[in-house]
């Protein structure tokens, strides 16, 4: 299932690098970061817990990418 | 300009200040390495605070290529070497095009916002003979709803009270205003300019248009484009490489002169080492290419065009053949009767006669004879209604057998009918047996459908084809005046598909065909084509669904705007991705081979922050389309 939610990262370059990086969390199908709009895209895998992805996914993104990121959920 | 924003500019004119005091001071007092370096900490400390501790927290979480960690050492590494103004330059400039990029970056999306001021923040609902405000998502379809004059009319609807003009310029791009009375379906984000207007709302808020439109136009960036995804791939790549030349010209040549039993020269090598590391970020190119996508699909919708997405933008741009559905498109898609011929009665009786006998009929040939008769049918006059599949019609009226249908109608009751040689579609009427004229109907051109195709070709089409399912006199008629240079007639509406899928297998691979519809039963078509553009789109959901490119109005002039804002934005976002690549390939070179000496640290800098800010700038020209 796919949701859209507001984010926050400051670098167009770290975006690509958080959306490359959500899409290796675990209950993730797809991810689209808009730098643009500051909105990210998630395609759930069937029976995720979104919540629990969502955090998963920004806590690896603050480790790997940038301590700034945020994700509204 | 928010508070983050502020702020940082006030650390940058408070660096610029110190920095340049402490440059005027060391000309006069030759202050020497030590005190230089401690006074040119200041403001680097001022400037670069934030980088540095970032830069530590990345290292600690084992991101070795952070950009706030490369720019670190990049300037501490200057320091180190002596080389402070350089030091503090590289971090001032950084900075400088960080803040530069946030403001554009933020301008730009305030900007687009605004073009696209269609949100309605209420609506007006009556209350105890009271107007209140509620959110207009609270509403159900069917609620009745009051929009003043200067508002927006917040909810799809039909007006049940009033007459006004709307202005759906935000719309459309359409700057006429369109008036509206009782009956008459309103559009939300359209604006209400002179009267009041009681509506009945037809639509639940989030599936009103305007809140389509704004979801579209917010997704569409989602969309990448493949040179988006090109800049994405050559980003990952190119920090690492980019270091991995650093980190080697930093050891290899000292190492090997000293191995040669020359001096290491270690200051040297890591001051060229330094230089490039300067240029390790690819952020220049990263932020240009979404940002000019953005700004060309802000610009766009605002003119009316709304494109669904970066990647269609690419795909409308190498655009090379234009296949048009005729009618809705290059014909306005309402028949009109143009001529009487051969009538032994007065025109008007015939057309009155005609009008009548076909008037339980709902086909577009029927109204349209009753729109040319103009007076209210009496239908009780007319009885005995026969109708003919592929014929026409029999009915009696008046008293009278009036016989209306194409020529084997006339033979089928005997009546001596004369051939037409008008171009449209030809209704042959016979009264009790007797030939008695026939009524010419046809479809209208739409006024600015030859300038179109004209454009079209100047634009570099090389092709225009148009499909439809009218006889092949009717449609070569209509081919040749607009211009058009080949015609498939005669097809149903199936056939169009094969006949698009025929002109995609014949095509040049490096060009794209377009299929322009009118959104009304050529969904297949319009997603079949490399890109679809569906005209004429607004309120109608289907088209604005299944289209890639959507013009609210039905101005065949938009296609070949639309073609042309691909066209400017994907030049510029070209234009940015060759000369940020250039200018770092450049500064790598230089820096690796010392030609410069310590100079060029600042053409390094540059290569950062001027070519980012030269980038940005250069983008956000994508949003001015106006003129095009």
């Amino acid at each position: 299932m796919k949701k859209t939610y507001g984010m926050y990262v400051d670098c167009a370059a770290c975006g690509e690098k958080m959306q490359e990086t959500i899409k290796t969390v675990d209950g993730v199908n797809d991810a689209v970061v808009n730098y643009m709009t500051q909105k990210l895209t998630v395609d759930f895998a069937d029976g995720a817990d979104e919540k629990k992805v969502l955090k998963e996914a920004l806590k690896i993104c603050r480790k790997k990418v940038d301590d700034d990121i945020e994700i509204d959920f | 300009m928010t508070r983050k924003q502020k702020k940082m500019l006030l650390r940058i004119v408070a660096a610029l200040v110190l920095m340049a005091a402490i440059l005027i001071a060391d000309h006069f007092l030759q202050f020497g390495r030590l005190w230089e370096t401690i006074l040119y900490l200041i403001p680097y400390c001022i400037i670069g605070y934030d980088v540095l501790i970032k830069a530590v927290r990345g290292i600690s979480r084992g991101r070795m290529l952070d950009e706030k960690f490369l720019m670190a050492i990049a300037s501490l590494g200057a320091f180190g070497i002596g080389e402070c103004i350089e030091g503090l330059a590289v971090m001032l400039f950084y900075q400088i095009g960080e803040w530069f990029e946030s403001i554009a970056v933020g301008r730009s999306r305030k900007n687009i916002a605004e073009l696209m001021d269609i949100r309605p923040d209420y609506a007006n609902v009556e209350a105890d003979g009271a107007l209140k405000q509620v959110d207009p998502d609270t509403l159900p379809a069917g609620s009745i709803i009051v929009v003043q004059p200067g508002e927006k009319v917040p909810i799809d609807g039909i007006v049940t009270e009033g007459t006004s003009s709307l202005n759906t310029s935000a719309l459309t791009g359409e700057s006429l205003p369109r008036d509206v009375s009782v009956g008459d379906e309103v559009v939300s984000g359209s604006i209400n300019e002179s009267g009041l207007l009681k509506l009945k709302t037809t639509k639940a808020f989030g599936e009103s248009t305007a809140s389509k439109i704004l979801e579209l136009v917010e997704n569409a960036s989602s969309r990448k484009a493949p040179s988006e995804r090109f800049i994405a791939k050559f980003a990952k790549y190119y920090t690492p490489i980019v270091v991995g030349i650093a980190v080697a010209l930093a050891l290899l040549p000292p190492v090997l002169n000293l191995i040669l039993g020359h001096a290491a020269n270690w200051s040297e090598w890591v001051y060229r080492a330094l230089t490039c590391l300067v240029v390790s970020c690819p952020c220049a190119i990263v932020v240009s290419v979404p940002l000019g996508f953005f700004g060309g699909i802000g610009g766009a919708s605002n003119a009316g065009i709304l494109i669904k997405g970066s990647n269609f933008m690419e795909t409308l741009s190498e655009v090379r053949e234009v296949v048009f559905d005729k009618t809705g498109t290059i014909t306005r898609g309402n028949f009109e009767v143009s001529a009487i011929h051969h009538s032994p009665v007065p025109e008007e009786e015939l057309l009155e006669l005609a009008a009548l006998a076909e008037s339980s009929s709902t086909h577009p040939i029927s109204r349209s004879l009753q729109r040319a008769y103009g007076k209210p049918l009496d239908r009780s006059r007319v009885t005995n209604v026969e109708e003919i599949s592929g014929h026409g019609v029999i009915a009696t009226v008046d008293g009278k057998t009036v016989a209306a249908g194409n020529p084997r109608l006339m033979e089928k009751v005997g009546a001596d009918f004369i051939e037409c040689h008008s171009h449209g579609t030809i209704i042959h009427v016979a009264i009790d047996g007797t030939y008695a004229g026939h009524v010419v109907i046809t479809d209208e051109i739409k006024p600015g459908a030859k300038e179109a195709i004209k454009r079209l070709y100047e634009n570099g089409v090389r092709k225009t084809i148009m499909l439809t399912g009218d006889i092949p006199k009717v449609a070569n008629a209509v081919a040749a005046e607009v211009g058009v240079s080949e015609v498939h007639a005669g097809l149903l509406p199936g056939d169009k598909v094969s006949e698009v899928e025929k002109i995609l297998a014949a095509k040049d691979p490096k060009s794209t065909v377009a299929f322009v519809g009118d959104g009304i039963n050529d969904a297949p078509v319009l997603a079949r084509a490399d890109i679809g553009i569906a005209m004429g789109a607004l309120g109608s959901d289907a088209a604005i669904e299944a289209a890639d490119v959507v013009l609210m109005d039905d101005d065949p002039l938009k296609i070949s705007k639309a073609i042309r804002i691909a066209r400017k934005c994907l030049r510029i976002v070209k234009t940015n991705i060759w000369f940020a690549i250039a200018v770092k390939i450049l500064c790598l070179i230089v820096s690796a081979s010392g030609i410069l000496g310590t100079a060029a640290m600042w053409l390094a800098i540059f290569g950062d922050s001027g070519v980012l800010i030269l980038c940005v700038l250069n983008a956000i020209r994508c949003l001015f389309v106006k003129n095009l």
